[in-house]
């Protein structure tokens, strides 16, 4: 018998004792993620500044400005590496001149990535993002500053409707979704708490207001 | 007796004896309990959030076998493959022939507990393939040639001096005069020189914390983001699993992420929560070109059909091991097992043995803390009594006090013989700490007694004061 015969057989004794002795439940959802859109949007942008993100927000128009301002006021240079979906291609950079923005995939000389994501999650203040054919997975996690944009009116309350916003037509699965919460942190050495060690050290969500 | 059972001891004696072990764990347990206290007064459903996790890991169990199937069907039909590994060693044999196919050289790693288990980094080193650990704590333990003393939090025992030694030893490529005397230029070396490993690498190989059989997915939860740059960066990304882990929806695998960080850091989740279905698709901008899931069970099903099954819902958070005064007092390394602490006396045997790990189950007072954390209620003082009850019928076994306790057993079955007998040791008991109101050694258990007073005895036995009182045993 193969390894996959052996171990299915193996899971099969006493099954069905233990099938019939567990019960299913329906899903619990903390008090947290209920609300309204505006407790929803509140409390994603309480939780994400908890998690350790900045939380800024504009008009869709006003999106390119609001970063300029925001790398300019942590000294972080004027380049940034844009993911290309038509939501952000189409923003008027021409209103940040002194952006120099590059669309593609980050490398690793890359310091600043703009991603747009799918949806934010209030009960822990988690961006949920994904790769695709316009958007590379790296963008996520390579460079030290992460800057998400995301339409407010894409805030829901849990995990689980988040991920309904994520699942193509036939509910088809992208290769990488990650729901993301605050900057890339660590408390390996004396449990000290640490903020950047693989991904980025910064972690800037821009909400887009209607 | 058994050579782990004979090390036990010392290697517990020489943990209390270690004052950077001892900071560690003091710091590591007192900030677990306030963190934690924290962490319930913001969320509080909590405990039903505990129900309805281990509500999901029973019925998950439950019907593995079928869950197993939809998984695999699920990660075909996104291109992925997934390879079905009996024990250790074919897991290990899988994944260096995957990795060979790939003509790797390197292989980054994400932190995986069955890695360890199957002690996956040996057999990749000996087929002349690199591994390289990611995740901070792992990675000082591959260069230190260390183990992880606790589940989520592998370094534990180690202070930034050792850690700053380490690092001058691998690193020979730096200025020898470099600054590493704080956490914040040890962690920015650790970037650096990681970084260039990720880029570098052939092969990607991660654990999981769950697999979830309607998508095909498996769910990588890690605070550092190192498990994104491990499956996204090379060209292969292998991840090997065990069978356990499955779950049926991705609203179960929300069920176990809404109590895995709380209960392992107290954080709300963790920084990355990530689910990854297959290889890159064709039009894809980033990825690896391959996903290979590989099912390792090495003793997970014989152990679903035995009295140990409730331990298979275990979701690795390490909250018994935070908060168990034994781990608090001796760490991790001192059980010599993969699996240390409350879960890991039950695991290591339960999975490989009683004869392998006798000495583990015994390493508990029982006091019960480590259910009553446990995000998925794992009965581990019951689980560890029935594992003290298997090895006491088990001759091959060294269990301390064995013939007291049988002869004991064989009195108290004769009352007639019993109470006269216990007045009498209870007239000696008083007679022998009259003078200074407790006893400092007795014959048969001088060990116990090498450490700590015996209390002298007062007044009479329960039954002669059950007798007192004029009530009568329920029939």
């Amino acid at each position: 018998m193969s390894a996959r015969d052996d171990i299915l057989a193996a899971l099969r004794v006493g099954a069905a004792n233990r099938r019939a002795s567990a019960s299913a439940s329906d899903p619990v959802l903390p008090a947290r993620a209920t609300g309204d859109a505006i407790a929803l949007r509140d409390r994603f942008v309480e939780m994400a500044r908890f998690a350790g993100a900045s939380v800024g927000s504009a008009v869709a128009a006003g999106i390119p400005a609001a970063i300029s301002a925001y790398l300019s006021k942590e000294r972080l240079g004027d380049r940034v590496v844009l993911a290309p979906e038509p939501a952000l291609v189409s923003l008027p950079w021409r209103s940040a001149p002194r952006l120099e923005v590059r669309t593609g995939v980050p490398g690793p000389e890359d310091r600043v990535s703009v991603t747009a994501a799918i949806a934010g999650a209030a009960e822990t203040g988690s961006l949920l993002v994904s790769s695709g054919s316009r958007t590379a997975n790296a963008a996520h996690v390579l460079c030290e500053t992460h800057i998400a944009v995301l339409p407010a009116g894409d805030i829901v309350g849990g995990y689980e409707a988040a991920l309904s916003r994520l699942r193509g037509d036939g509910g088809a699965m992208p290769r990488a979704a990650t729901f993301i919460t605050g900057p890339s942190r660590t408390a390996d050495i004396e449990k000290t708490p640490q903020i950047g060690v693989h991904g980025p050290k910064r972690l800037h969500i821009l909400l887009v207001n209607e | 007796m058994n050579s782990a059972a004979r090390g036990f001891p010392e290697r517990a004696a020489a943990a209390l004896a270690d004052p950077v072990l001892g900071a560690a764990l003091d710091k590591l347990q007192g900030e677990f309990r306030r963190d934690r206290g924290a962490m319930l007064s913001r969320m509080p459903e909590f405990e039903a959030l505990r129900d309805r996790a281990m509500t999901v890991r029973n019925y998950a169990l439950a019907d593995m076998d079928g869950l197993l199937e939809q998984f695999e069907r699920n990660v075909i039909a996104t291109g992925g493959t997934v390879h079905w590994c009996r024990d250790a060693e074919e897991a290990r044999a899988t994944v260096t022939r995957l990795c060979r196919e790939a003509d790797a050289k390197t292989a980054v790693k994400s932190k995986s507990m069955l890695s360890e288990e199957i002690a996956l980094n040996d057999a990749l080193v000996d087929a002349g393939i690199e591994p390289v650990e990611t995740d901070l704590g792992e990675y000082i333990l591959q260069l230190r040639r260390e183990t992880p003393s606790h589940i989520v939090m592998p370094a534990i025992h180690l202070n930034a001096g050792q850690i700053g030694d380490a690092f001058r030893k691998s690193h020979s490529d730096r200025d020898s005069g470099r600054d590493l005397s704080n956490a914040d230029a040890l962690l920015a070396e650790a970037r650096a020189t990681l970084r260039r490993r990720f880029l570098d690498a052939d092969v990607g190989i991660t654990g999981a914390n769950a697999l979830i059989a309607e998508t095909g997915s498996i769910l990588l939860v890690t605070n550092e983001g190192n498990a994104d740059l491990v499956h996204t960066l090379p060209k292969t990304h292998i991840a090997v699993v065990g069978i356990e882990k499955v779950l049926p929806t991705l609203s179960d695998a929300m069920a176990v992420v809404r109590v895995l960080a709380r209960s392992a850091t107290a954080q709300e989740i963790t920084s990355y929560t990530t689910l990854v279905s297959g290889p890159a698709r064709t039009d894809e901008a980033d990825g690896p070109r391959a996903f290979h899931v590989v099912l390792v069970d090495n003793g997970r099903s014989k152990m679903l059909a035995g009295p140990y099954a409730d331990a298979l819902r275990c979701i690795r958070c390490g909250a018994c091991q935070s908060l168990c005064p034994v781990y608090g007092a001796i760490g991790g390394h001192a059980y010599d097992a993969v699996y240390a602490g409350p879960i890991g006396a039950v695991l290591t045997p339960a999975l490989g043995g009683l004869e392998r790990a006798p000495h583990l189950p015994q390493a508990s007072s029982f006091c019960g803390q480590c259910e009553d954390v446990c995000p998925v209620r794992v009965p581990l003082p019951a689980l560890m009594r029935r594992l003290r009850e298997d090895s006491f019928r088990r001759p091959d076994i060294a269990v301390a006090g064995r013939r007291l306790t049988r002869f004991w057993s064989w009195a108290a079955r004769r009352p007639a013989l019993y109470r006269p007998g216990l007045r009498l040791g209870l007239a000696m008991l008083r007679l022998l700490g009259a003078h200074r109101g407790a006893i400092r050694s007795l014959p048969f258990i001088s060990g116990w007694t090498g450490a700590r007073d015996f209390p002298v005895p007062e007044g009479g036995s329960f039954v002669e004061k059950w007798h007192a009182s004029g009530r009568e045993p329920k029939r």
